[in-house]
């Protein structure tokens, strides 16, 4: 068997290997320099630690703030601390104790009186673990035991009175269901689930007094004379009677419950039932649920002197008054679980009798705070555990825990070394290093994706560039929110992995880059640009735009004279010194050969902005002076439409080229007729390149 | 030096360490580690700082240490030091912070002399 584990938690390493040193050969020691790495220890040992060494100052959080922990987390109640302080005031030693420590040893402390104490300390809890596992077994057995009992002795009644045995069954299990409808519309009957399960099992005795009525009445096939529904009328009496001459028991609630289900189950709500004529809610509403119950399945049975009526027709009657006044809370009851009756009732009884016991057995375990889990369970948790941080190694890649309360995050191994921060980091929110990793921004945007899933849809993708030790990444998140299966439920945390997408993503990133963008100045594409400025025109029309076509006035001069290579560097610088003269919204083209597009919105005048591109195109380049011709057309004069404006543009610029080259001018009315200046162009995809008679026509 | 030479050097309990911890390698080991702990660093640095919370705690742990190995002079006066500092600053702690320094020095001197003497 493994060592079991002790955690000692002191901020002094002289302290901790003093204690480690005498404990070390029997048992597995576990260390933390402060209260919040105790907790996170706790945590993430939870279920495995047996003994806490407890010291009280400490850095972070001291000893009484890991003991808050333990309480809240309900971990003191499974693991046992011993605090070891060198403060002996009798106000911190009570403290302690009033926190649930086991011990307490202060400093000079004896090697033999530590070891000792810590040995009992652990025996106890052991012992004590095994008495709860036997008690609770124990419990299951005698409540299994004492409704066994119940049941056989209720069917020898049934059987005497020629019934199928269903009765008894059917009784409880109705009775228990609208009790349980019952609790959850009202709490006026004060009832909790004890109170339920004691009823539904004294339910069973209804009838008990049965057992004084002559067998030739109650077995008699046609109509009781009056004499003889007189005497089958006791048996309610009977039953109190006998109930009330046990010589033992008469305190037991369940005796209790069951004089008042036999004595009052056939009142009535208006006071016409018998033997006593109570009246409302002078009868007591576990009768009520009886008498109610026995009605029903009295309806849906078939009995010597009737056939069985069908649930809903039973439910019609008994709504309609058929069987007599029934409490008009209880009633709705019945109306409530009608359908859930019905299937309780049709399945395979004794299936579900079994499964509610065992419903009650769990909800029973659950009242018991200090029931721990099996051995068995932490068995298959350690085991569980294993597995996955053995596949947590393998697969290289950033896993990740994140815990709300107490706020923690864990890492696996390898995540931890590539990120160059701790497995356990608590209050991550906190910790610098750990927000530069993603930055502020992307841990909000992933908190915000994470808090908007819910219980049926936890799951989310997030992409962010990571910065690792040596450089940021490009990675995928992919994390699934835990919710707590409270009413309503809580986020609690989140699981998940980071994955590397750098790689794909800049090829991506790349070929995105070369579909859109020209090769040579690096600006947009035509056909790029022709997209973007519809796209702008299509989704906020009315703003105030123009579109610009220039050219190089005398280029092809450049490139005849000193080269193309020359060439291409005077567009290259063209192109930046549009960029520079340009704002971010804009957009800029090379349109193709010398030729450039811009697409410009202006809050203020137009031309003063056309201006001032004008005057930062034109200079010189190594001597070669640059001046451009450009022609300008606004929507204001053409309308909102990319092809119009272009050629309205383009018969601008013809204009300026066809008078002399070397200016600007908007387009006006007097150019409709006007020629094209852009002749078909290299690299360009040939959209411009358009007849005179088709421009003719858009500009109608 | 023998270790209950050294102890009787710097005002220690030698018979007192030797009956709690019960083995004499056990207490030669924790006295030798003695000369590692930083907590007196950690004293210095918060008492030039001013920083009054770390230096009660680092007065602390070393009054706890000293308990565990019944380094009694030391003892005392770190204790004293740890009470003068528990609320915060009082007057009196700037002379028992002296006089832990003194103290410490001495019960370090003594360590060294016996580590010396022992090979170590």
């Amino acid at each position: 068997m493994d060592k079991q584990k002790i955690l000692i938690v002191d901020d002094s390493e002289m302290n901790r290997s003093i204690l480690a040193d005498m404990l070390g050969d029997e048992y597995e020691i576990l260390e933390a320099e402060n209260g919040n790495e105790g907790v996170a220890m706790l945590q993430k040992h939870s279920g495995e630690i047996s003994l806490v060494l407890l010291d009280i100052v400490m850095p972070e959080l001291d000893g009484f703030g890991v003991l808050d922990m333990m309480n809240k987390n309900r971990w003191i109640e499974d693991v046992p601390v011993i605090m070891i302080s060198a403060e002996s005031g009798s106000a911190h030693v009570e403290r302690a104790f009033d926190r649930g420590v086991t011990d307490f040893i202060s400093r000079p402390f004896d090697a033999l009186i530590v070891h000792r104490r810590v040995v009992n300390t652990i025996l106890l809890y052991a012992k004590q673990k095994k008495l709860v596992s036997l008690v609770a077994d124990q419990i299951y057995e005698k409540e299994h035991r004492s409704s066994l009992m119940i049941d056989i002795l209720s069917h020898i009644v049934e059987f005497r009175n020629g019934e199928s045995g269903m009765h008894v069954r059917h009784v409880h299990t109705l009775t228990e269901t609208m009790l349980t409808a019952l609790i959850q519309k009202t709490d006026k009957y004060r009832l909790n689930q004890t109170d339920i399960s004691i009823i539904s099992t004294a339910s069973a005795l209804h009838d008990i007094g049965k057992i004084a009525i002559p067998e030739e009445i109650l077995n008699k096939p046609g109509r009781f004379t009056d004499e003889e529904f007189a005497i089958m009328k006791t048996h309610s009496m009977e039953g109190a009677k006998m109930l009330e001459a046990l010589p033992f028991y008469q305190n037991e609630p369940l005796v209790k419950a069951a004089y008042q289900i036999c004595r009052w189950h056939h009142e009535r709500w208006d006071g016409r039932g018998y033997p006593d004529g109570l009246k409302g809610d002078e009868i007591p509403i576990s009768a009520q649920m009886v008498a109610l119950a026995d009605v029903y399945d009295a309806l849906t049975s078939e009995r010597v002197y009737k056939p069985a009526f069908s649930h809903e027709k039973a439910i019609e009657m008994i709504l309609n008054g058929e069987c007599g006044t029934f409490n008009p809370l209880v009633m709705d009851c019945l109306r409530d679980c009608a359908d859930e009756i019905l299937e309780e009732l049709s399945g395979d009884n004794t299936l579900r009798q079994n499964q509610r016991e065992m419903q009650n057995v769990a909800r029973e375990l659950h009242k018991y705070e200090e029931l721990t889990a099996s051995e068995r369970t932490l068995e298959l948790l350690e085991h569980e555990r294993m597995k996955y941080s053995f596949f947590a190694a393998m697969t290289e890649e950033i896993q990740f825990e994140f815990n709300v309360q107490p706020p923690m995050a864990t890492l696996s191994a390898w995540g931890a070394e590539k990120l160059g921060v701790p497995e356990i980091i608590m209050d991550p929110a906190q910790n610098e290093k750990v927000l530069e990793l993603l930055g502020e921004d992307n841990w909000q945007g992933l908190a915000d994706a994470l808090h908007a899933t819910n219980p049926s849809h936890p799951v989310i993708t997030y992409d962010c560039m990571i910065r690792y030790k040596d450089g940021p990444r490009w990675a995928r998140i992919m994390a699934r929110a835990t919710w707590s299966s409270d009413e309503p439920p809580r986020y609690t945390g989140a699981i998940g992995k980071a994955i590397d997408i750098h790689d794909s993503r800049m090829k991506l990133d790349s070929l995105e880059r070369m579909a859109t963008h020209d090769a040579m100045t690096g600006l947009l594409n035509h056909a790029t640009a022709k997209k973007r400025v519809q796209e702008r025109l299509r989704d906020r029309p009315d703003g105030k735009y123009a579109l610009i076509i220039f050219d190089l006035d005398h280029f092809k001069q450049a490139n005849d004279t000193y080269g193309h290579m020359f060439g291409d560097r005077v567009l290259i610088h063209v192109a930046d010194k549009l960029r520079q003269s340009i704002r971010d919204g804009d957009i800029a083209a090379r349109a193709g050969g010398d030729e450039f597009l811009i697409f410009l919105e202006c809050k203020m005048e137009i031309e003063p902005a056309v201006q001032r591109i004008y005057s930062a195109l034109t200079g010189k380049f190594e001597n070669f002076p640059i001046s451009v011709s450009m022609g300008v057309a606004t929507i204001d004069k053409v309308g909102a439409d990319y092809d119009v404006l272009f050629q309205a543009a383009d018969k601008a610029l013809y204009t300026v080229k066809r008078s002399g080259r070397g200016y600007f001018r908007f387009y006006d009315d007097s150019m409709v007729r006007t020629l094209s200046a852009i002749s078909p162009i290299d690299g360009g995809d040939g959209t411009e390149n358009k007849t005179q008679s088709n421009k003719g026509e858009c500009l109608k | 030096m023998t270790l209950k030479e050294c102890y009787a050097a710097m005002g220690g309990d030698y018979d007192e360490a030797m009956g709690r911890l019960r083995s004499e390698k056990l207490v030669q080991k924790f006295v030798l580690k003695f000369l590692s702990d930083q907590s007196y660093d950690l004293l210095c640095a918060s008492m030039e700082a001013k920083n009054y919370e770390d230096a009660f705690r680092a007065a602390h742990t070393i009054k706890g240490v000293c308990q565990n190995l019944s380094f009694t002079t030391l003892g005392k006066s770190s204790s004293a030091l740890s009470e003068a500092l528990r609320g915060g600053y009082t007057p009196e702690a700037d002379g028992l912070a002296e006089q832990v320094g003194r103290e410490y020095q001495q019960t370090v001197a003594a360590i060294r002399a016996f580590q010396e003497a022992a090979g170590e």
